[in-house]
């Protein structure tokens, strides 16, 4: 077992392989940093992590290398002494350790990486335009940030700075600031080591070095966003998201983007409602680091206005709007009227893009009114096939994989799957129900879709067919040809307005929760259940879930409840981060 | 000392042939033949190690302990590359010993190849250096037909070896050890995080082994005439520092600026500037007196005229507070010449040739430069003396704020100018003297 010293205090890191940033954010000591990330490659090129070491020996003595070192540079091992710059500084909470026994002539422990660190900030700033107060990215600011923490206050240069001119061109999606960059070519290593085609490039020498890309060949991989989120200052700028909002005004909630079954876990930044960024959340379980521009860009539908906004009622072609206090009973009476009268001629078809509650509680309310009910798995959207990173220059895959953007478009076809397998034994697709649908053997069709109104799998020819139904009650975000033929239509919820869980690909259950409320009058898909099943209250995804792990053996790992990580569910094997 | 005979201008300064005949019939190849004759690689190495030949490249490592550093057993390829992208300021030496005597040069390259067990060197010559670049090239070709190169060196099975010539494209930068295996590997010359080092992870991930010119052509003298005879020349190890590997051997000194008669010298080790200057640069130019020397290229930083006694040792330079011995290029700087005009050149230079990669070193030179172009411009201020001097004492691999020397090398210069002629430019900003422009081309960075 090894023991490293980090401010004095004593962390066991066993046999991992840790740099001196890793150990010491194991003793809960930050060390600050721009150019290292765990995804990519060392390059120690920006001085930031700079901190003390040496070696406590056996006689309980400590000797210290008279220089600074980069942390992120620096691999630890058995009785190494870290000191960094705030060496001295407690959490209120915390005991004290006891001081090590530091040599007589080195003076104070951590003087010199606190001077180190407040010297490369103030070489940082001497050419940085400190354009806070239009910049996006103030407020999550790594420079802001450190500049506060460690930093000096004033800037001895007089001298002007340097302008490099803007580069709104590298990219449709990204803009640069050329200015404002750092230098810390996080951008740089991951268009080389993870997207692969290296895209970027520095060009220049010395502090006129610019991050370019190279003529006529702009940055516009599927990966290409995340070089936003890795720009620790405010150099990279997503054109999506530019001065639409200060982040300060943003509310952020854990979440799983929806739209692979990948399923990476996002932030989800949003303020009154309105979702403005999805960002990756790092998730070594899910998908790492990184997500796909296809799906941060995703979102945007949540917004429109264009949503169903009312629940609607009526015969075909003449539907009204009506309140759910109207159309819930109304509806209840329908349903059990026509499937009393021929129970085989029911038919609900659950989306893959409900959550596991939701589809628990369909199925075993469509089971309720007919036990002979057909639950058909809703058309699953497949584009293509799995995308691969990284690419080599001229877009072929390369091994080893670090990150797969997945055909199948949609976020839990794998749940619904296992919740119909405890159902009915067997998983039903779509096209297995079709015919049913044109040779009018369907009295009763509850469909539910629920997402962006282009990835949703539906055919023209398949909603043509399901509009056949004698009963037809739509779940959907949007209007469409289903919507026009249904006798009622409920507004639904998008992924940002209701809880839930979502199983990806591998089996990895995740939570979603709610960080919008939907529009006007929309109502989740758990809630209209429980409300025909004549439950009280409110949906709460945790006690449906708890529920469902009590139900279906598949999903008895959920019963202690949602990690934030989310939870491994069936016999998969865990794949490599 | 008096009779020391040049040794690797020996030939240069008879005005030899540069061919393979010429070089043959004067002893040339020699060393080579016994080596492979007579010796295995491992005892070249250790007569190597044994002459205490140190690295003629700027940093003075001892070549012999670098060779060892190689993994032992490695099935190879192990990479020899030669270092002549020689940049540093008022550096000439390599140029002459690979413009005037390149199978000198070439000896030393495949005997060091033999040694390290290197199967290709690469040859790595600045781009400004055309004739150096012929020369060598000529070279190796009739080394390739003389069976010196290639496979089966000498009739001896399994000594192979080839030596491709890689012009570089004209950055400081490359100079530097990994910046030169980057720049190779057709890379930006960015140097690279050490460990791993080159001996173990170099040129395109296998071993290599960095040598400079100089290095190598002692080499061929070291094989040729023994340990001891080298040994017998230069200054030896101060037995009170166990840490002081001596400096040992003749030391080719380029000697320019403002004397009458600036170029190469071939001297042992430990020479002083005073007789640098006065015996063999024939004085300071136009009658006047020093006002400072640069004893070993530009990083080494600013000597006084006090100090002119110092020798020009691995040791001496560092005892008046230069970097080191570098390249042992003397630069004089007569008496007529303003500090501010000589520093503000020099921090150009390193602003124009730091690779950008480390911020203290990309962010500090820059300042520098702005700083001293500034007060150049009669808008200095005092308190700008100490930021100078703060900047060039904290940028670098000593305090432990960057990957290279590059920066050590800068702020050198900029702190000694500021310690030891102080006075000249407080009197500078007080007078508020204006420097003459100058010229839009020179001054373009």
């Amino acid at each position: 077992m090894a023991t490293v010293y980090v401010n004095d205090k004593p962390v066991e890191i066993g046999e991992a392989r840790l740099n001196a940033i890793e150990a010491a954010q194991r003793a809960g000591v930050f060390i600050p940093h721009y150019c290292w990330h765990p995804a990519l490659t060392v390059v120690a090129s920006c001085r930031m992590c700079l901190v003390e070491v040496g070696e406590l020996k056996d006689d309980g003595t400590v000797q210290m290398q008279p220089k600074v070192v980069p942390g992120c540079q620096t691999p630890v091992k058995h009785n190494m002494v870290i000191v960094t710059g705030e060496y001295g500084q407690h959490q209120p909470n915390e005991p004290i350790p006891t001081p090590l026994n530091y040599p007589a002539n080195y003076g104070t422990p951590g003087q010199r990486a606190k001077k180190a660190q407040a010297d490369t900030l103030e070489g940082l700033l001497l050419n940085h335009p400190l354009d806070c107060p239009v910049c996006d990215k103030a407020g999550e600011c790594k420079l802001q940030d450190f500049s506060y923490q460690y930093g000096r206050s004033t800037s001895r240069m007089i001298d002007e700075k340097n302008t490099p001119p803007n580069k709104p061109y590298i990219s449709s999606k990204i803009t640069l600031f050329t200015d404002r960059c750092i230098m810390c070519t996080r951008c740089v290593r991951f268009t080389r080591e993870y997207s692969g085609q290296g895209e970027l490039t520095v060009l220049q020498r010395g502090e006129h070095a610019e991050i370019d890309i190279f003529p006529g060949e702009p940055l516009e991989n599927k990966l290409s966003l995340n070089v936003v989120d890795l720009c620790p200052v405010g150099a990279l700028g997503s054109k999506d998201f530019l001065y639409k909002q200060r982040v300060w005004y943003l509310k952020s909630t854990d979440s799983v983007c929806p739209d692979c079954s990948t399923g990476c876990s996002i932030h989800l930044d949003t303020n009154k409602d309105i979702v403005y960024r999805l960002r990756p959340r790092e998730n070594p379980r899910a998908q790492g680091w990184f997500m796909c521009d296809e799906g941060r860009l995703g979102y945007r539908y949540l917004n429109s206005k264009e949503r169903l906004m009312r629940p609607l009622a009526g015969p075909r072609g003449q539907l009204g709007p009506k309140t759910w206090r109207e159309i819930i009973p109304a509806l209840r009476r329908d349903l059990a009227d026509r499937a009393g009268r021929s129970p085989d001629q029911v038919v609900a078809i659950l989306s893959p893009w409900l959550t596991c509650e939701e589809a628990f509680l369909l199925a075993r309310y469509i089971k309720g009114l007919a036990p002979t009910a057909t639950l058909a798995l809703g058309p699953v959207p497949i584009r293509g096939e799995d995308d691969t990173y990284p690419k080599d220059r001229r877009g072929r895959p390369m091994q080893p994989v670090r990150f797969t953007i997945r055909a199948e478009k949609c976020p839990n076809r794998r749940g619904v799957e296992e919740v119909l397998r405890h159902f009915q034994g067997e998983v039903i697709p779509f096209d297995r129900v079709r015919d049913r649908f044109t040779a009018g053997q369907v009295n009763v069709a509850w469909v539910t879709i629920g997402a962006s109104p282009d990835r949703t799998g539906w055919d023209e020819e398949s909603a043509r067919a399901v509009a056949q139904a004698g009963l037809l009650i739509v779940q959907d975000l949007f209007a469409g040809v289903l919507t026009q033929a249904a006798q009622y239509v409920l507004p639904s919820c998008g992924f940002s307005e209701k809880e839930g869980t979502f199983v990806n690909h591998a089996g990895l259950a995740q939570g979603i929760r709610r960080a919008t409320n939907p529009p006007q009058e929309a109502r989740a898909e758990g809630q209209v259940y429980l409300d025909l099943m004549g439950v009280t209250g409110l949906f709460q995804a945790a006690s449906v879930r708890r529920e469902l792990a009590a139900t279906i053996p598949f999903f008895a790992p959920l019963a202690a409840g949602m990690d934030p990580l989310g939870i491994r569910l069936g016999q998969v094997p865990e794949p490599v981060a | 000392m008096a009779e020391f005979e040049p040794v690797l201008l020996r030939r240069i300064l008879k005005k030899a042939s540069p061919a393979l005949d010429a070089y043959r019939s004067d002893g040339g190849y020699r060393a080579l033949q016994k080596a492979v004759a007579e010796m295995t690689p491992e005892q070249v190495v250790e007569v190597v190690k044994a002459s205490g030949l140190r690295g003629r490249g700027g940093a003075g490592f001892p070549t012999g302990l670098k060779w060892t550093f190689l993994p032992k057993g490695h099935p190879g390829p192990i990479y020899m590359c030669i270092n002549a992208d020689e940049s540093e300021p008022c550096t000439f030496n390599n140029r002459i010993l690979m413009e005037e005597d390149p199978h000198q040069v070439l000896e030393g390259i495949i005997l060091s190849s033999y040694a390290v067990k290197a199967t290709v060197a690469y040859l790595y010559i600045r781009y400004e250096y055309g004739p150096a670049t012929r020369a060598m090239q000529k070279a190796i070709d009739e080394a390739y037909n003389a069976g010196l190169l290639g496979q089966n060196i000498l009739g001896k099975p399994g000594f192979n070896l080839d030596v491709f010539i890689h012009r570089g494209a004209g950055a400081y930068i490359c100079g530097e050890e990994t910046g030169l295996i980057e720049s190779l590997e057709g890379k930006r010359a960015w140097p690279r995080i050490k460990p791993p080092f080159p001996a173990v992870e170099g040129a395109f991930r296998k071993p290599t082994i960095v040598n400079n010119i100089e290095t190598v052509a002692c080499v061929t003298h070291i094989v040729d005439r023994g340990a001891e005879w080298f040994k017998s020349i230069g200054v030896p190890a101060d037995p009170k520092n166990p840490r002081d590997p001596g400096s040992y051997g003749p030391k080719l000194y380029c000697i320019s600026g403002h004397v009458n008669k600036p170029g190469v010298v071939e001297l042992p080790l430990g020479v002083t500037v005073r007789e640098l200057i006065d015996k063999h640069g024939g004085g300071v130019w136009k009658g006047r007196s020093v006002k400072a020397v640069i004893p070993g290229g530009l990083s080494m930083g600013f000597m006084t005229a006090e100090e002119l006694d110092t020798p020009l040792d691995f040791a001496g330079p560092g005892r008046v507070g230069c970097l080191g011995l570098g390249t042992a290029a003397v630069t004089v700087i007569d008496d007529q010449t303003s500090m501010v005009d000589v520093l503000y050149n020099v921090c150009r230079f390193f602003e124009h040739e730091s690779c950008g990669q480390c911020t203290p070193c990309r962010e500090g030179t820059g300042w520098m430069l702005k700083i001293v172009a500034r007060i150049r411009r009669g808008l200095g201020r005092r308190e700008d003396l100490d930021i100078l001097e703060e900047v060039g004492d904290r940028i670098g691999i000593m305090p432990g704020t960057t990957i290279c020397g590059l920066a050590d090398g800068a702020g050198w210069p900029v702190k000694t100018a500021i310690r030891k002629f102080r006075a000249e430019f407080e009197s500078y900003i007080r007078s508020g003297a204006k420097a003459v422009p100058l010229p839009l081309a020179a001054v373009g960075h």
